[in-house]
């Protein structure tokens, strides 16, 4: 999504310091310019934070909450520069207002979003508090410092909550003098990088918490769709509802029109209890034309992408170098292969859903969500609203993985409530929440290397075909374009645009269109970082042995820092030598180059996480043993180094490169599925199996100390753990998988043709 | 109507017999603490204790709980600090959540059975609970580390 690609309009925006009712109130002016007008206008900062007169900070949190304890990291690189004492700090997700700007919670991008701003935001605060606190205490303010939500002078000092009490402060600040403001130096941070309590805990402990499926209003009625045959394209012939009219509680089964095109095809059927509506549509029977993509199934998305691929033209080229052809000619010895992956489910726990209503002319749509900024314009066209009239209520995310970047559930809801005049609340089950899921879409990429006579590596090609996520709610008019002019989904190809000094380089990206029409490709946890570095780690090793090095010598020896791959300021300093840095760090502590039992082999893989603009390095070494009688693969222990800058909160960047590696590991050998004829193939945890404890392998997880840009850890562990493990495949046995997930059937067929001399 | 009891309380339900007993405790009783998931048993979110036993909820049928006592998350402590809880809070085991409910009252049980559990106890017994958030690693230590407080407790004794 390209919205979620540029940066915080925030920073060019005035700073208002000012009194709303008993607190003092923190905000960015609504818009560029607005601040002159000050004097006309009513006093109304977009408030990010408030500070009462107990001193209590309560940090506004625009984010989504589904796992990563956003909330708390925004709320400390905040309170640090404010120097407030943390105990004294709250958090509030707010609702969708106009006045928070973009609100969308994706490509792990928040804290690296978030950071410049916080801390602008904390140390304008505390400046405007130190002018106070020295004029209510009769010193000037060189004379003052703030500690523990206090400024002090020599002997005297006043709270902030006094200050506020005393009326105090009032302070704007230009752009100019906000981008220049001083923020701390590393060395004075209190809580940036120091281990903390994730606000967002206590409450999913005890039962408290809540999220989407849990909002009530009074009067309201239950829905579960009927899910058509086809995401797109299907038009309802008949329903026959006569069955489910002896459901205790079935009320009635709503053929949806849905001007927006979201749910096109699909019935609502509504109860006054949840498992009266499960019941009821179980017993409804629709009859449905199919549309167009009840005739498709993985294999024609895989073909359909190996044909533009073969075709010399088309496509997005992100990179083109002059000179790839002739190096090709030129080059001593070349290596193309193919690599593919299956669909992926997201499979988050929270099945989608949502509660909407209309009240006083606004609708109220209440559920959790990465996109509001996404959804409401859908909704808008949904419901012939406006979207001023629309408000989206904040609750957290029981899982999110990208699937509810696609806000498309809330539109049935509405939909629903509009028809009845009644508040809706729409709960999908697990297989209708699968059926409607917008899963990882399948891909195929062929990558082609040229080595010199010499053995150097001289050019390198990357052509990757896959359903595009952001191609969904972006036309291509809008999309960013490649050098060649061509729109593209970053999210799609990143990846394919590695740090690896490769001599001659082209990168093209080519959107699935048969994909794109018979489903909506989604954002699942690392995106096309998922699928890319599979085809690029993999190729590595493939490339390491054809020029018989080792594959983390080969690959330290691309990793030089030269170039274009030199880094720069203030996001990816240090370029490949930092993701070099990380892999020579995982090698050593895996104990790289030691003899490994019989049938067990160390696999190596590294990559930059989600994207140039915001390289998260991580190197991984995979220990594997296979069993080369049922062709099981047992991951023994991943070890993982990370270099993601500074950690904001340490214990929950561990938990997310734990989670995010683990993910990698489950899409490897756990999951995975197949469209068929329109439909995903496993639609509950029957037949898709995401790893259990018992399949965790030993994790041995470093970070490299820094004080660099913070960057993004959602998703950058996922990205490095399938190729490590096809690595290590290959060094336990000497088999090459080039498919994923690996099923043992493959292995043992790639065991069998080893034996059989192909 | 069904009898039973929930947290130490006595109510009375009008809805269907094999109505499932989650929704009972959702969206009658009101108690949201405990999740939907799969309707099928296969994920664990949905685990409460029915006469002390793990259950699944989403395919309990209402009549099946007459008379007995269900415990949910909301009553396993009436401050939220049961020592799994209390584990659970120091190891800051939960991301989005949704499965800790579950998961939490899955695990006492397991230390109820096993007051000592090895890996292979643990695997056994929260081999149903899927996170998919993937926290396992935090989960197992959390079982162990409230395994060790209960035996502190009972050795003080």
């Amino acid at each position: 999504m390209s919205k979620l690609e540029h940066e915080s309009a925030l920073s060019r925006r005035s700073f208002l310091v000012g009194l709303a009712g008993a607190a003092v109130t923190f905000g960015f002016t609504p818009k560029e310019g607005a601040a002159e007008e000050q004097g006309s206008d009513p006093f109304e900062p977009t408030i990010w934070y408030s500070l009462d007169r107990s001193g209590i900070v309560t940090v506004n949190i625009i984010r989504a909450e589904m796992g990563q304890h956003i909330g708390t990291a925004i709320a400390r690189i905040l309170a640090d520069e404010l120097e407030v004492d943390w105990g004294n700090v709250r958090i509030s997700a707010v609702d969708t207002d106009p006045k928070w700007g973009v609100m969308s919670t994706g490509g792990s991008k928040s804290v690296w979003l978030d950071f410049p701003v916080f801390s602008r935001a904390g140390a304008a605060g505390r400046i405007a508090l130190i002018e106070a606190g020295a004029r209510l205490l009769g010193v000037s303010p060189s004379q003052c410092v703030a500690r523990r939500g206090a400024v002090f002078a020599a002997n005297q000092s006043i709270s902030y909550g006094d200050i506020v009490r005393r009326g105090e402060p009032t302070r704007q600040f230009t752009p100019d003098e906000l981008a220049k403001l001083p923020i701390k130096p590393a060395s004075d941070r209190r809580l940036i990088g120091k281990k903390t309590n994730a606000l967002d805990i206590p409450a999913k402990i005890n039962g408290t918490a809540r999220y989407g499926i849990d909002a009530v209003v009074p009067g309201m009625l239950y829905g579960r769709p009927k899910i058509p045959p086809t995401r797109y394209g299907s038009v309802v012939r008949s329903v026959d509802d006569s069955a489910a009219k002896r459901v205790k509680g079935y009320l009635t089964s709503l053929v949806l029109q849905d001007p927006s095109n979201t749910v096109p095809g699909w019935v609502v059927v509504c109860a006054t209890s949840y498992p009266a509506a499960i019941r009821a549509a179980d017993l409804v029977k629709v009859d449905w034309a199919a549309g167009d993509s009840a005739q498709v199934s993985e294999q024609d998305v895989l073909d359909y992408g190996a044909r533009q691929i073969a075709a010399p033209h088309g496509g997005a080229l992100l990179v083109d170098d002059s000179g790839i052809d002739s190096a090709f000619r030129a080059a001593g010895s070349t290596l193309e292969r193919t690599y593919t992956t299956s669909t992926v489910l997201h499979a988050q726990l929270e099945p989608v859903n949502a509660l909407a209503y209309e009240k006083d002319g606004r609708f109220e749509i209440h559920t959790g969500c990465q996109a509001q900024s996404t959804g409401l314009p859908v909704l808008a066209r949904a419901l012939d609203l406006p979207q001023e009239r629309i408000i989206m209520r904040t609750y957290l995310i029981g899982g999110g993985f990208g699937r509810r970047l696609n806000p498309d559930y809330a539109v049935p809801a509405a939909l629903a409530a509009k028809a009845l005049g009644k508040p809706v609340k729409l709960v999908l089950t697990r297989s209708d929440d699968t059926r409607f899921d917008s899963f990882r879409s399948p891909s195929i990429q062929t990558l082609r290397l040229a080595l010199d006579p010499q053995g150097k590596v001289t050019a390198m090609e990357h052509h990757a075909s896959a359903g595009w996520p952001t191609a969904v709610y972006v036309p291509p008019e809008r999309m960013p374009k490649a050098p060649n002019g061509a729109p593209y989904d970053p999210f799609a190809i990143d990846g394919a645009d590695h740090w690896y000094s490769v001599g001659a380089q082209r990168v093209r990206a080519l959107s699935n269109d048969l994909a794109l029409n018979a489903f909506r490709p989604g954002y699942l946890r690392s995106v096309g970082p998922g699928w890319t570095n599979w085809a690029v780690e993999t190729f590595m090793d493939e490339a390491a042995l054809m020029a018989r090095a080792d594959p983390v010598a080969f690959r330290l020896g691309l990793l030089d820092g030269a170039g274009r791959n030199a880094g720069s300021a203030p996001s990816s300093v240090g370029g490949a030598k930092r993701q070099a840095a990380v892999l020579r760090r995982a090698a050593e502590k895996a104990g790289w180059g030691t003899s490994m039992p019989k049938d067990t082999g160390l696999g190596v893989a590294t990559t930059f996480g989600q994207a140039r603009s915001m390289p998260t390095w991580v190197g991984c070494v995979a220990r594997v043993r296979v069993d080369r009688r049922n062709g099981g693969v047992a991951v023994e222990k991943l070890t993982i180094v990370v270099d993601a800058g500074t950690l904001v909160d340490p214990d929950g960047a561990l938990a997310q490169v734990e989670g995010s590696a683990l993910w990698g590991l489950s899409m490897a050998l756990y999951e995975g599925t197949q469209f068929v004829k329109g439909q995903v193939k496993d639609t509950n945890f029957d037949s898709y199996t995401p790893l259990r404890i018992g399949d965790v392998p030993e994790l041995d997880i470093e970070f490299i100390d820094s004080v660099e840009t913070p960057v993004g850890l959602g998703e950058p562990g996922t990205t490095v753990v399938a190729p490590a493990i096809g690595n290590a495949i290959f060094a336990a046995t000497g088999v090459r998988l080039r498919h994923l997930p690996i099923r043992t059937a493959a292995v043992l067929e790639a065991l069998a043709s080893q034996r059989s001399g192909h | 109507m069904t009898s039973f009891h929930i947290n130490g309380r006595a109510v009375t339900v009008d809805a269907e017999d094999d109505t499932p007993l989650l929704w009972v405790i959702r969206d009658v009783i009101g108690l949201t603490g405990t999740k939907f998931g799969c309707g099928i048993g296969m994920c664990g979110a949905c685990t409460v204790h029915v006469g002390g036993r793990p259950t699944r909820s989403c395919i309990t049928p209402l009549a099946s709980v007459a008379g007995a006592k269900v415990t949910t998350i909301e009553g396993l402590d009436p401050e939220g600090q049961h020592p799994v809880q209390k584990a659970w809070a120091d190891l800051q085991v939960p991301q989005c959540g949704y499965c800790q409910s579950g998961q939490i009252m899955q695990a006492v049980s397991l230390l109820n059975d096993f007051p000592s559990p090895t890996d292979r106890d643990i695997d056994a017994v929260m081999a149903g609970n899927l996170c998919r958030c993937m926290t396992y690693v935090r989960i197992r230590n959390a079982i162990k580390q409230a395994a060790a407080e209960f035996r502190k407790v009972t050795t003080n004794e």
